[in-house]
């Protein structure tokens, strides 16, 4: 059969000429990224400071290095990490709405940055810690992956008595809802520096990690992201369903739990070094399909990195309005353009098709 | 043909353990075998286990007691298992953008390595069972856009691109069209004498069944299960046992269940000469039956005779004395209907 035949490429990553381009679209959001601020540095300086020793403006060159270019590393690796959570969800569940934000798991990683930040009250607060250094910030970091984890294992639990989508998510946000209601309640008995610490922290941030936290943030993400990759060919199989990924070889409860501890690792350090950062995770999954026409999960996750990225440094771009002195939550921005984007993509599906 | 069990089944019970308790689904079952090149349906009503035992044999879900023996050996591993058994399944695969291509490709997960990157001797494999499923035209189908006809064949081209000697099919025939399920009755059937798989298949086409099936499994709620050649079934007279608990009438004389509850009034059916032989005889009784007659073979107080009109059948009444002709059944049972009328 000729049609099957030609067959032969079809697996390979399709279309170089789109990984350019996405490629592209990166460097060129990256140099965006780096120049934006309140102070505004003209992209030849950026150039200049980044890829020459010589002495240039040295205030822009702190501002730079010290400032901007871990702020940028810091949204490449919440972008990959939200984007490949999202879409470790989506398959998991099986539902095309999942997101960690929307099925609680952000609100367990953010009740396990509270229960360190607010702990009897008495506990320093969550800029204190991280100033401790190396110890703080593992603890607040593996205080959220443990927050995220635990409610991932409580809704997949729940999931596998509800086949709806729609009732599935309703869950997802109604643990959403007792877990914010619990941080709320500590929130209540702590003392007001605190809470407004908390506060501001889950605004959501980009800025607030360098030096040694950034090394914990990238160790984290990239074993998180590392576990998604060689988990993408148990992804794949979980497309068809538990029934036929057994039938295919698959343990589906160590799947279950290799891709709870990859999702945990990503969203649960993002949490806590970035705030709770929504909607990424619904819309990157779907452009990356979009983009690459495919469901194959080994072009996939590399394919929501590179988009997630994109997104979250021009998000982070937009939050420093250039000439502006003011610098918006990085929350309140992914707000503003994701929630369009998934009503956009509702209204091109009309209906929630079940995996 | 090579006559080794693929598949042995021994002092198998099926069912579900919820708690400490143990709910059986079947009595304890016969020892089962699967051959290769063997085609064999598993029958019985809604409730009677079939799927149970399906996923019990597929290895998707434990027995209450006994073991399933797979290529000899027992407790294989969940990829040794799927090297042997490829499924397909009555659940719907909606597949986020999933391809028909890419889908198909799936059935090549217990042989690929780790990432599942697919040799050029996997593409071959999984070319093969789309050939055979001839869905060589939905390769660029988006899986949720496909009819249900359709997404039967694509999902049994994946588990043929599994490459397994069993094949098992849990009711495939189910949401097809008539025509669909004949084609995949004689598709199945091929694959077992051409490429020597062993196909297990639960289905209600009974009639189908009994066509095609080399070896049949009947199944039925809280009886035993009776296995052998489907038409030894039938002349032992065990289908009609097991229908008849059901209220349903097998027919032994024509293989098809009666619909229609055999009524009160009698009649006898006269064949001349001339019209034996033709088809003639076999549909006027049919149609007898659905207005609630009983055709018999002595005599009775009304008779009708199928005669021979110039190539044409005829039917004469003879009924009260008088005899009328008719040139068509649905005439013939007009008359019979005004008979009725006082």
């Amino acid at each position: 059969m000729s049609i099957a035949q030609n067959r032969t490429a079809d697996q390979a990553p399709s279309g170089l000429w789109r990984w350019a381009g996405l490629f592209l679209l990166l460097i060129g959001a990256l140099l965006l990224d780096l120049s934006a601020g309140a102070v505004r540095i003209p992209l030849r300086e950026v150039f200049h400071i980044l890829f020459t020793s010589s002495a240039g403006d040295e205030t822009w060159r702190f501002i730079v290095e010290r400032i901007r270019v871990p702020k940028a590393c810091t949204a490449v690796l919440a972008g990959c990490g939200l984007s490949i959570g999202g879409l470790q969800m989506q398959t998991l569940f099986r539902n095309p709405l999942a997101e960690p934000g929307v099925l609680g798991i952000t609100a367990g990683a953010s009740l396990g940055v509270a229960a360190v930040m607010l702990a009897g009250g008495s506990m320093a607060t969550l800029y204190a810690i991280k100033e401790l250094g190396g110890g703080g910030s593992w603890m607040v970091t593996g205080a959220a992956c443990l927050g995220a984890a635990g409610v991932m294992l409580f809704v997949l639990m729940l999931s596998r008595r509800v086949r709806d989508n729609v009732t599935m998510l309703i869950i997802g946000l109604m643990i959403s809802s007792i877990t914010i209601a619990v941080t709320s309640v500590w929130q209540y008995f702590s003392n007001p520096e605190e809470v407004k610490e908390y506060l501001i922290w889950t605004f959501g941030s980009l800025g607030g990690v360098s030096g040694g936290q950034l090394l914990i943030f990238t160790i984290t993400i990239v074993a998180g992201l590392v576990i998604a990759f060689l988990s993408s060919k148990m992804l794949d199989a979980l497309l068809l369903g538990e029934n036929y990924a057994r039938s295919m070889g698959l343990t589906v409860e160590r799947a279950r739990l290799v891709i709870i501890c990859s999702t945990s690792l990503l969203v649960g350090s993002i949490t806590a070094f970035c705030g709770p950062i929504g909607f990424l995770g619904i819309a990157v999954p779907h452009l990356a399909r979009g983009t690459f026409n495919t469901a194959n999960h080994r072009i996939l996750i590399p394919a929501c990195c590179v988009i997630g990225s994109i997104l979250l440094l021009l998000c982070d771009s937009i939050a420093q309005w250039p000439g502006s002195q003011t610098v918006l939550p990085i929350n309140i921005v992914t707000s503003l353009v994701g929630a369009p984007m998934v009503i956009f993509l509702l209204l091109r599906t009309r209906k929630l098709k079940p995996f | 043909m090579n006559s080794t069990p693929l598949l042995v089944t021994r002092g198998l019970q099926t069912g579900y353990r919820s708690g400490g308790k143990k709910l059986l689904v079947s009595a304890q079952l016969p020892e089962l075998t699967v051959k290769a090149g063997r085609l064999i349906c598993l029958l019985g009503p809604n409730g009677s286990g079939k799927s149970t035992l399906l996923r019990t044999l597929a290895g998707l879900q434990p027995a209450l007691s006994g073991a399933v023996e797979i290529a000899g050996k027992a407790g294989l591993s969940s990829t040794e298992l799927a090297r042997q058994i490829s499924l397909v399944l009555t659940d719907r695969v909606g597949g986020s953008n999933l391809n028909v291509w890419s889908l198909v490709a799936l059935g090549r997960y217990p042989w690929s390595g780790w990432l599942g990157v697919l040799s050029d001797a996997d593409r071959d494999i999984i070319r093969r069972g789309i050939d055979a499923a001839d869905i060589g035209d939905l390769l660029d189908r988006k899986v949720h856009t496909l009819s249900d006809g359709e997404s039967q064949k694509v999902m049994l081209a994946r588990a043929l691109a599994q490459d397994t000697p069993i094949l098992m099919l849990d009711e495939p025939t189910a949401h097809l069209d008539l025509p669909s399920r004949i084609r995949l009755m004689r598709l199945l059937h091929r694959l077992a004498r051409e490429m020597n798989k062993g196909i297990l298949l639960s289905t209600h086409e009974l009639d189908l069944a009994l066509q095609v099936a080399d070896e049949v499994w009947l199944l039925q709620s809280a009886g035993p299960l009776h296995k052998g050649a489907p038409e030894d079934l039938v002349l032992e007279g065990v289908f009609e046992a097991a229908f008849e608990k059901e209220d349903v009438h097998f027919d032994r004389a024509t293989g098809v269940f009666r619909i229609y509850p055999e009524g009160g009034r009698r009649i006898r059916l006269i064949v001349t000469a001339t019209a034996r032989g033709a088809m003639a005889e076999f549909w006027t009784r049919r149609a007898l039956q659905r207005e609630g007659f009983a055709v018999v073979e002595e005599e009775a107080g009304d008779a009708i005779v199928i005669g021979e009109q110039g190539g044409r059948p005829i039917w004469v009444l003879d009924a009260g004395g008088a005899g009328r002709q008719y040139n068509s059944i649905a005439a013939l049972l007009q008359a019979l209907d005004h008979l009725r009328l006082p």
